[in-house]
């Protein structure tokens, strides 16, 4: 099954502040036990609010609004996304990512992530299948590679 | 890194029930038991005698943890107990010890960890005992899974729908035959290294096949053995990333993987990878498949070996959005280069339907003239099957309606044979017209 594991932001990630080199090669440490353990699929890191924008909707009107935003402990910095045995070893993983000492407040998310296998097939209509189809082949995804 | 054994544990908000972190354990179980055993077995250069250790440590840890809580440093914990009794073990046992010192092997009994670099070290060492040629190959896969998976005993008997005390035999021979026939913990020579390199990859396959041929209603240890061979997969391909094979086998599992969902009916049934609805594909698993793929190839530098020219082929039908984009051409020439190294007449089966989609049915059904002799595919209903699909398409229905009778005799399917009938009586209806 596969879990995301969420890193929460802070005053310091929303400031775009570099974390110190120590922090760095802790979180490079983390990343290779991920990895040597068969376990990563994907991770990334994001850039403070300031770089992004919200969507925000109201009597069936959405409305952008840029970022920053204020409130930091409700936005994200970055995320892992692994493949496991079970709730509780994504949990033990979560423990092991290298948040600073002295950190307060809750700093991570595990959420239990959607598995097209967890559903039979016929969960897609036809004709939505199709629109997905006809969506998919405009965009060009997944093109092939050379 | 320090023995880290601090009594300071975790907290935890919603307090946890003695099962819960019974469930905890077997967590950090999972994540450290291939580490501590390769870490032991380097101790004591015997993987049966660190298996039991390592199980020692889990015991104690089951015993205390309850009560203590689960510690800031689980793995290392674990380390230190077992690394403590292994050490209690080899000062009472002067037979172990001198072995020990007959192999030249240090005797460290001071209380610093194995280096990580050691430790990777000796995890290459445990891939190649595990799946030592010595042992059957049930033995391997069940030794595979137990020391480098941290499975059970029970999830293994579960996985392979066999009895416990099956699988637990399995494992008490498999030791006692590396021990008996001394077979030593060590990588092999680079004479041997790709024989042996070999195995490993056999017996990683076996377990995802084992588990990609799961039916609905199998108990889910089943399926989820595919996900415990691309975990094993990954960890090899880290441990090994000059290898192309090891790379190619990675590339083939991811991408088959990605189509799990795909795969099965609602009622259960297999869906034929043309007709499967690739909206239900997992992207990122088939881009993982594809970077690992595109790893082999460059490693391979030009010749490519039976994994990664498979992992070509799967990514052939994976980069197609729609079965009609799929380079049928690309898919018949890696098909012939594989067929040269497996000289397997079913993979001459599959070259032959590229072939068919390639350059028409007349030139398919060519090659299945040639192999149609073949004693190995005697009793194969896929023969008759294919070449009666071939016959149809070029208007030969008379000869076409014989293939599929043919073909449902042998067939042991139900619902294939009532599919081949359809198609027979189809061939008779058009062909009376």
């Amino acid at each position: 099954m596969k879990f995301m594991i969420v890193g929460k932001a802070n005053a310091e990630t929303e400031a775009g502040a570099l974390p110190s080199q120590e922090v760095v090669d802790n979180m490079h440490a983390y990343n290779e036990a991920l990895t040597k353990a068969g376990v990563l699929l994907a991770a990334e890191g994001l850039y403070p609010s300031s770089q992004g924008a919200q969507i925000a909707y109201s009597g069936g009107k959405a409305t952008v609004i840029d970022g920053p935003f204020a409130e930091a402990k409700e936005l994200i910095a970055g995320f892992w996304l692994i493949q496991v045995k079970s709730r509780e070893e994504a949990i033990e993983w979560a423990m092991r990512v290298p948040v600073p000492p002295g950190y307060d407040g809750i700093g991570l998310d595990v959420w239990r992530v959607f598995d097209a296998s967890d559903v039979p097939d016929d969960s897609l209509p036809a004709d939505e299948r199709d629109r997905e189809q006809a969506l998919r082949d405009r965009l060009g995804v997944d093109t092939p590679n050379p | 890194m320090a023995s880290d054994t601090d009594d300071q544990a975790r907290t935890q908000a919603t307090p946890r029930r003695g099962t819960e972190t019974h469930r905890a354990i077997e967590a950090v179980w999972r994540i450290e038991a291939a580490r501590l055993i390769a870490g032991l077995a380097g101790l004591v250069r015997d993987v049966g005698l660190a298996e039991e250790l390592a199980q020692d440590a889990l015991v104690a840890a089951l015993e205390q943890w309850p009560e203590s809580g689960v510690p800031r440093n689980p793995g290392a914990w674990l380390m230190t107990v077992s690394k403590r009794r292994a050490i209690d073990l080899i000062r009472r046992n002067e037979r172990l010890e001198r072995n020990l010192i007959e192999l030249g092997h240090r005797l460290d009994t001071d209380e610093d960890l194995p280096e990580v670099d050691e430790i990777e070290d000796d995890l290459l060492r445990l891939v190649f005992t595990a799946c030592h040629p010595a042992l059957s190959v049930e033995a391997r896969v069940a030794l595979t899974l137990r020391v480098l998976g941290g499975l059970t005993t029970d999830e293994i008997a579960r996985a392979f729908l066999v009895p416990e005390s099956t699988v637990a035999q399995r494992i008490v021979r498999a030791k006692r035959t590396l021990a008996d026939k001394k077979i030593p913990f060590e990588v092999p020579q680079a004479t041997e290294l790709s024989a042996r390199l070999e195995s490993v990859l056999e017996v990683i396959y076996l377990i995802f096949n084992e588990g990609y041929s799961a039916t609905a209603g199998d108990d889910w240890m089943r399926p989820a053995l595919c996900e415990d061979a691309l975990r094993l997969g990954r960890v090899l391909a880290g441990l090994m990333p000059k290898e192309p094979e090891v790379h190619g086998l990675v590339a083939l599992m991811e991408i088959q993987a990605s189509r799990s969902a795909a795969r099965v009916s609602p009622s259960g049934e297999p869906i034929l990878l043309l007709d499967q609805n690739r909206a239900r594909w997992d992207r990122l698993l088939i881009r993982r498949g594809l970077t690992a793929l595109d790893q082999a190839e460059k490693l391979g530098d030009g010749t490519l070996g039976p994994y990664t020219l498979q992992a070509a082929i799967a990514a052939c039908h994976a980069r197609a959005l729609n079965p009609e984009d799929t380079d049928w051409v690309r898919i018949a020439s890696l098909y012939e280069a594989l067929a040269k190294l497996s000289r397997s007449p079913i993979v001459e089966l599959n070259r032959a339907v590229a072939l068919s989609m390639a350059y028409g049915p007349a030139v398919g059904l060519q090659l299945l003239d040639q192999i149609a002799d073949e004693p190995s595919l005697k009793d194969y209903h896929l023969l008759p099957s294919v070449r009666g699909d071939l016959l149809f398409k070029l208007g030969r229905r008379e000869e076409a309606r014989t293939e599929f009778e043919r073909a449902a005799d042998m067939t042991r399917n139900a619902r294939e044979r009532t599919l081949l009938r359809e198609r027979a009586t189809a061939c008779h209806v058009q062909g009376s017209r």
